[in-house]
């Protein structure tokens, strides 16, 4: 059996959670201490995706980085290729689908966070860096993890904008969830079977490790 | 070791406007919750900005709205002190001072553990230790930090009350052995008078002049003062002709200046040339006397009294009485042996001229 879907869903999902995890904590840090009127333009803005039918960000992106596209046709006329129907056009769909997964629950935990004790931080000479990564994210740890699992997953599972963008191209673009649909669609139901299977049992550890993570987090916590 | 400052901020409905010059000392900033204590703290910390103002914290401009300096918290070394102590609950008591010290002064940790009690506590999170061991790690951390100033928000409002006198006399001594000037909030009349040197009232954002505590609690000259400092019998009062008037409690007896607390106020009003110079009296709890106690000759309102409600305390019994025509009963307290022997006299109180307040708005 040829397992490049499941490797090339993994490296997708793997690289695309690392960029979602970056830019939904920073964007969500920033936005957080935004005055009213601005945080909720870009709060509204960062959030769409999540509502949007992933064929609609597919269309954007493609938009933005198909051939005929500006972006496009420079990459065709310097490296003579394309962006698109390759296996890493396939991880920015997959940010742009999981980035507001990550930004909300990353934004609603920095939200939570008592600001006295970030303040407290501020009037003991602790640079806002250092409170940024010992002491806001640490504490933060679970709605972050919880984030990022889910973006993780969301990112496994993504169909719409992938095949829209990476489309399905054996050894070469071919995701899990792209391949079940391949298999479906050409009738051949017992392979479609084995990676339902397959994608059924990743979505269990994903889970097993939000409880184990759940359980966790807490600092001082005693039994 | 000084502070200045004199600064505005619009707050919701009210605008905090306080301005006042302490030296080393310990001054505490008193006023009724929601009054801009706190707020006023976290401009001097930098950690809110005012509308307009300027604040110096030894000789140094920390903010000035004209100059358009305002560092930040960082730049300020100002300790503060949170109501409940902000500790970084990822980190455990070695780890929060530790992240002050820094790498390079680490060597001073023993001492600071060993100075503040903490020894022992090294290896636990903060949420598993109690009050006082909570604020005891947090002053151990704003030490650590040597801080020019410190300023202490509501200290020991979520202590219990066993803990929070034992906690009081701990942090005063810490402090006074650092040789800081200390600013401190807090709304209870009693703490103010044991820990700070100076008081300055608050009111609805307004600040009242630095006083020194004994002149504040003897001569309330404010309507706030007075209720701050614990007066619990406070009543409109007019002056018409000689007659001084307090129609709410029915009191009413001729006014001789200089016979009530408080001339320095009929002073300055004079210079105004306003008609009725009082405008309330403050009678304390504890200032009312059985006429049978109070010698002839002691110039005193006396009046008969019904007792309309006895509550008893622990050490005293507290009597709502009522005078003849009053709107609203006195509060009277006094101790369980002289509530004994009440009922063998006629019901009749005084109340000593000297011990009634002459209070303005």
């Amino acid at each position: 059996m040829d397992l490049f879907p499941l490797w090339n869903s993994l490296r997708i999902s793997l690289i695309a959670t690392v960029i979602t995890f970056f830019l939904g904590i920073f964007l969500a840090y920033y936005v957080v201490r935004l005055p009213g009127l601005l945080k909720g333009i870009l709060d509204t803005l960062f959030t769409i995706p999540m509502v949007l039918p992933p064929t609609v960000a597919g269309f954007v992106i493609l938009k933005l980085i198909s051939p005929k596209s500006r972006l496009g046709e420079l990459v065709r006329k310097y490296f003579d290729s394309t962006l698109t129907m390759k296996w890493y056009a396939a991880i920015l769909a997959v940010v742009v689908v999981t980035f507001p997964l990550m930004y909300r629950t990353a934004r609603s935990s920095f939200e939570a966070f008592d600001p006295d004790i970030i303040a407290s931080g501020k009037t003991l000479c602790l640079s806002n860096t250092y409170i940024f990564w010992r002491i806001l994210l640490p504490n933060c740890k679970a709605g972050i993890i919880a984030g990022l699992v889910l973006a993780f997953a969301r990112g496994l599972g993504e169909y719409g904008a992938t095949s829209m963008v990476a489309g399905y191209i054996p050894h070469k673009t071919a995701t899990i969830s792209t391949t079940v649909a391949y298999f479906w669609q050409t009738n051949q139901d017992e392979q479609a079977v084995k990676w339902v299977l397959i994608n059924l049992a990743i979505s269990c550890v994903i889970m097993l490790i939000v409880n184990v993570f759940e359980k966790r987090v807490s600092y001082g916590k005693e039994g | 070791m000084s502070i200045f400052c004199d600064i505005k901020k619009r707050l919701g409905d009210f605008t905090l406007q306080i301005s006042f010059d302490t030296k080393e000392e310990t001054v505490a900033l008193m006023g009724a919750s929601g009054c801009g204590k706190s707020m006023t703290l976290r401009c001097i910390a930098g950690i809110q900005k005012p509308d307009a103002g300027k604040i110096i914290i030894n000789g140094v401009t920390v903010f000035d709205s004209e100059n358009k300096i305002n560092l930040p918290p960082q730049k300020r070394r100002v300790g503060y002190m949170f109501q409940d102590y902000a500790l970084f609950p990822n980190m455990t008591v070695e780890k929060n001072i530790g992240a002050v010290l820094g790498k390079e002064r680490l060597d001073e940790l023993p001492g600071l553990l060993e100075t503040y009690c903490l020894t022992g506590l090294e290896k636990l999170y903060p949420r598993q230790l109690s009050g006082g061991q909570k604020q005891r790690c947090a002053l151990a951390r704003m030490i650590a930090m040597s801080p020019e100033i410190i300023l202490l928000d509501e200290p020991f409002a979520a202590l219990d009350s066993f803990l929070r006198w034992q906690m009081e006399q701990e942090v005063a001594a810490a402090i006074k052995k650092a040789g800081k000037s200390v600013l401190f909030v807090s709304h209870d009349r009693d703490e103010v008078f044991r820990v700070s040197d100076r008081v300055i009232v608050m009111h609805q954002g307004k600040s009242e002049e630095i006083t020194e505590k004994h002149q504040l609690y003897k001569h309330p000259k404010t309507y706030v003062d007075a209720l701050l400092t614990g007066c619990k019998n406070i009543c409109p009062a007019t002056l018409t002709g000689d007659l001084l008037e307090a129609k709410e409690f029915g009191i009413s007896f001729p006014y001789r200046q200089g016979e009530l607390r408080g001339t320095g106020n009929l002073e300055v009003l004079d210079k105004r040339e306003e008609k009725t110079a009082i405008h309330y009296i403050g009678i304390r709890s504890k200032s009312i006397l059985p006429a049978f106690l109070v010698a002839e000759d002691t110039k005193a309102f006396r009046a008969s009294y019904t007792i309309e409600q006895t509550i008893e305390n622990v050490f005293t019994y507290v009597l709502m009485v009522r005078l003849p025509e009053a709107l609203q009963p006195l509060r009277w307290e006094m101790s369980k042996d002289i509530y004994q022997t009440l009922a063998d006299h006629e019901a009749v109180l005084a109340i000593p001229y000297e011990s009634i307040y002459e209070l303005v708005e």
